[in-house]
């Protein structure tokens, strides 16, 4: 990847907005990664959503909140009609377009996985990116692939004998990198500054790129509005989450802390949480310790 | 006319025919009978013959999504398919229809699972009447290969703006051979302009599409749909009457008819079953029997005043249906139905199904029908739904 590349920070980013006026909720973590990624990625930009809560907010007829080109796609369908955008803009010669997607964790590791798995192995130009606030909110936060263990949900309630969740996340981001694609990374809405540096990675790839951002939901999780930047930190600070890139077939770990914060400072921050015993709180420790090890073992 | 010949099958007469039409992205997934199409069009994309990309997607769900991105900035696509593909993408058909684009697709009848049969009938396409695309059923391997460059041209008009389904018989049409007539590229460039249209994005003019209406507006649009739908009946009788001027094949629009004019009685078919019809319209006409035949071309739009008025002053008529719609009739007959019942005199009407799963329909079975019908004219009493051919007595 060529390091000599503009950075793009909160001093020269642009004043252009590219999502603007959207319904999205106060504190809504997607909403933030799509207008930041848009500030990145510029003019010259076709944006693809399948049905989620970002193409639910931005689509609502008269009033469009992309002010360049955008696209919804269908639910499994994002990744190859994003191809279908690229190809169709290349067999007609236009040169330095973009095409991404912005689809949710629901959209990405459930019913579009196999649209997404194709679109990789064609190696198409576009970037796909992945917000994942860990369930299908749009549809009123019912478990998704992504939901972690022990989320209380609308279909993963939390009961005397169940508590939540039984299942965690799938790990997308080595589901992709397997695919050996050119371009692959973790992010969080929490580090914005990481974010935009992926996103403007990805903007060089010749082929497909793919990011995967972790986004705060104030409404799915019920936690504070304000909350929406530090409670995506946390996430991280506490070892849940990881920022880590596939480049050049190698992984690499972007932070690896000495220490971890408390993970039931991030958990109980959130209602979807508030119901886990110190038995579950144990197996998601145990699920993370064993995660990074792995990390630290191979990927430095 | 002083084209090149060629002896090829169904399927090789629709690659021949979209590699004219110039399509600038195909999106291709296999499934027995249409794949050689694809195949043939990898070839033609190899050996620089076509100018395209060619894109090996996943799924038929990724073909059409695919193909509404290709269209989505203005660029011409097509793809194939057949049967369980053609359900796989139902989602999408209406999709395309809804963002009109003008996309075209062959697709290769065949029967539908349960039980598994790769052979041919009209239970996959005619279950996507309502999906909003432009249904035309073809006869033989030239009018496929005719109506490939003839599909671009209407589905592309600016009143239409709506996708174009072709359809043909699985392995009746797409596996056998015939001698195909191959208009000059340079002719059919003349017929066909490269594709322009407003509804796209590009950088010039941005657009938001495939958005989200509310029960304010959702209506209009669809009824923008229905009327493009509807306007297309006169565009596809015009382009039929351009492309006959041009290339000398004309096919006379929505519908054809054979030995009409005098018939008491007219049996309906759809696509190559027509060929067989006529034989058997020919024998019966020489024993003194009037007999006619009318050929269904298109079933969307449905060209109700051309039917009617061919069948109005008509005893008794009769529908083939290579299809049930199971608890009542098959779905031709119940369309043709419908639209006979605008007349004041509506002539008893009859229904045949026959050649599911890709069964023969031989020339003694239609016999048999028109034989039925003619016992109909005379007063017998006969089965409203008759089912043809049957191996078993079901019903003790």
């Amino acid at each position: 990847m060529d390091n000599s590349i503009k950075r793009i920070n909160a001093k020269n980013i642009t004043d252009k907005e590219y999502f603007y006026g959207h319904k999205a909720c106060a504190g809504c973590g997607g909403s933030l990664a799509v207008r930041l990624a848009l500030k990145v990625l510029g003019d010259r930009t076709y944006s693809v959503l399948p049905a989620g809560c970002m193409s639910a907010v931005g689509f609502i007829y008269p009033q469009m909140a992309f002010t360049r080109n955008a696209i919804i796609s269908t639910f499994p369908g994002s990744a190859s009609m994003a191809s279908g955008v690229s190809v169709g803009n290349k067999a007609l010669g236009k040169k330095d377009t973009h095409t991404v997607v912005f689809a949710g964790d629901g959209g990405t590791a459930d019913i579009g996985l196999q649209a997404l798995s194709g679109a990789i192995d064609r190696d198409d130009k576009l970037i796909y990116i992945c917000y994942d606030n860990e369930a299908y909110m749009n549809t009123g936060i019912q478990k998704s692939g992504l939901t972690p263990f022990g989320t209380k949900t609308t279909t993963t309630p939390a009961g005397k004998n169940i508590h939540g969740s039984t299942t965690q996340k799938k790990n997308m981001f080595e589901i992709v990198a397997a695919h050996d694609i050119k371009y692959a990374a973790t992010a969080s809405v929490g580090y914005y500054q990481d974010f935009i540096n992926k996103v403007n990675k990805a903007k060089q790839v010749d082929g497909t790129s793919y990011i995967h951002v972790f986004a705060s939901c104030p409404t799915g999780w019920g936690s504070a509005t304000e909350t929406a930047i530090s409670i995506a930190k946390d996430a991280v600070d506490c070892g849940l989450i990881y920022l880590a890139e596939y480049e050049n077939g190698e992984f690499k770990l972007n932070r690896n802390p000495k220490e971890f914060k408390p993970v039931k400072d991030y958990l109980f921050q959130q209602a979807r949480f508030k119901h886990l015993t110190d038995e579950d709180i144990d197996v998601i420790i145990a699920a993370r310790d064993k995660k990074w090890k792995r990390m630290r073992d191979k990927w430095q | 006319m002083k084209n090149k010949k060629y002896f090829v099958s169904g399927d090789d007469a629709v690659a021949i025919g979209t590699r004219l039409a110039r399509p600038q992205v195909i999106s291709a997934y296999p499934i027995t009978p249409q794949t050689i199409v694809v195949e043939r069009l990898s070839e033609m994309v190899e050996d620089g013959s076509l100018k395209a990309e060619f894109m090996h997607v996943e799924s038929e769900h990724s073909a059409m999504s695919a193909a509404m991105g290709v269209s989505s900035v203005g660029a011409r696509a097509f793809t194939a398919t057949s049967s369980q593909g053609l359900l796989y993408m139902a989602e999408g058909l209406h999709y395309a229809s809804g963002g009109r684009y003008p996309i075209v697709m062959m697709n290769a009848n065949r029967s539908v699972a349960l039980p598994w049969s790769i052979f041919g009938d009209l239970r996959d396409s005619l279950s996507q009447l309502d999906s909003g695309w432009i249904q035309v059923y073809v006869e033989d391997a030239q009018e496929a290969l005719d109506m490939m460059i003839q599909a671009y041209k209407i589905a592309e008009h600016k009143k239409v703006l709506t996708p174009f389904m072709v359809n043909l018989d699985g392995f009746v049409l797409t596996h056998t051979y015939e001698e195909v007539s191959v208009p000059e590229q340079s002719e059919v460039d003349e017929f066909l302009p490269t594709f322009t249209t407003p509804n796209k994005m590009d950088e010039e003019e941005p657009k938001n599409m495939g958005f989200s209406t509310t029960p304010a507006d959702n209506m209009e649009f669809k009824y923008q749909q229905h009327k493009a739908m509807m306007d297309s009946l006169d565009i596809i009788q015009e382009v039929d009457k351009e492309y006959g001027d041009r290339f000398g094949r004309y096919y006379n629009g929505l519908i054809d008819t054979y030995m009409c004019d005098d018939a008491e009685i007219v049996l309906v078919t759809v696509g190559s079953v027509t060929g067989t019809a006529r034989i058997v319209v020919d024998k019966m006409r020489k024993e003194g029997k009037k007999v006619g035949l009318l050929k269904l071309r298109y079933m969307r739009p449905f060209p109700e005043k051309e039917v009617n008025e061919v069948l109005k002053d008509k005893a008794v008529i009769g529908v083939l249906d290579k299809d049930i719609s199971f608890g009542f009739e098959g779905t031709i007959f119940t369309n043709v139905n419908s639209s006979l019942s605008r007349l004041n005199k509506k002539p008893a009407s009859y229904n045949f199904v026959a050649g599911m799963g890709g069964r023969d329909i031989s020339k003694q079975n239609i016999e048999e029908m028109y034989n039925n019908l003619l016992d109909a004219k005379n007063g017998k009493e006969i089965e409203r739904v008759k089912f043809i051919n049957m191996g078993v007595k079901i019903d003790g």
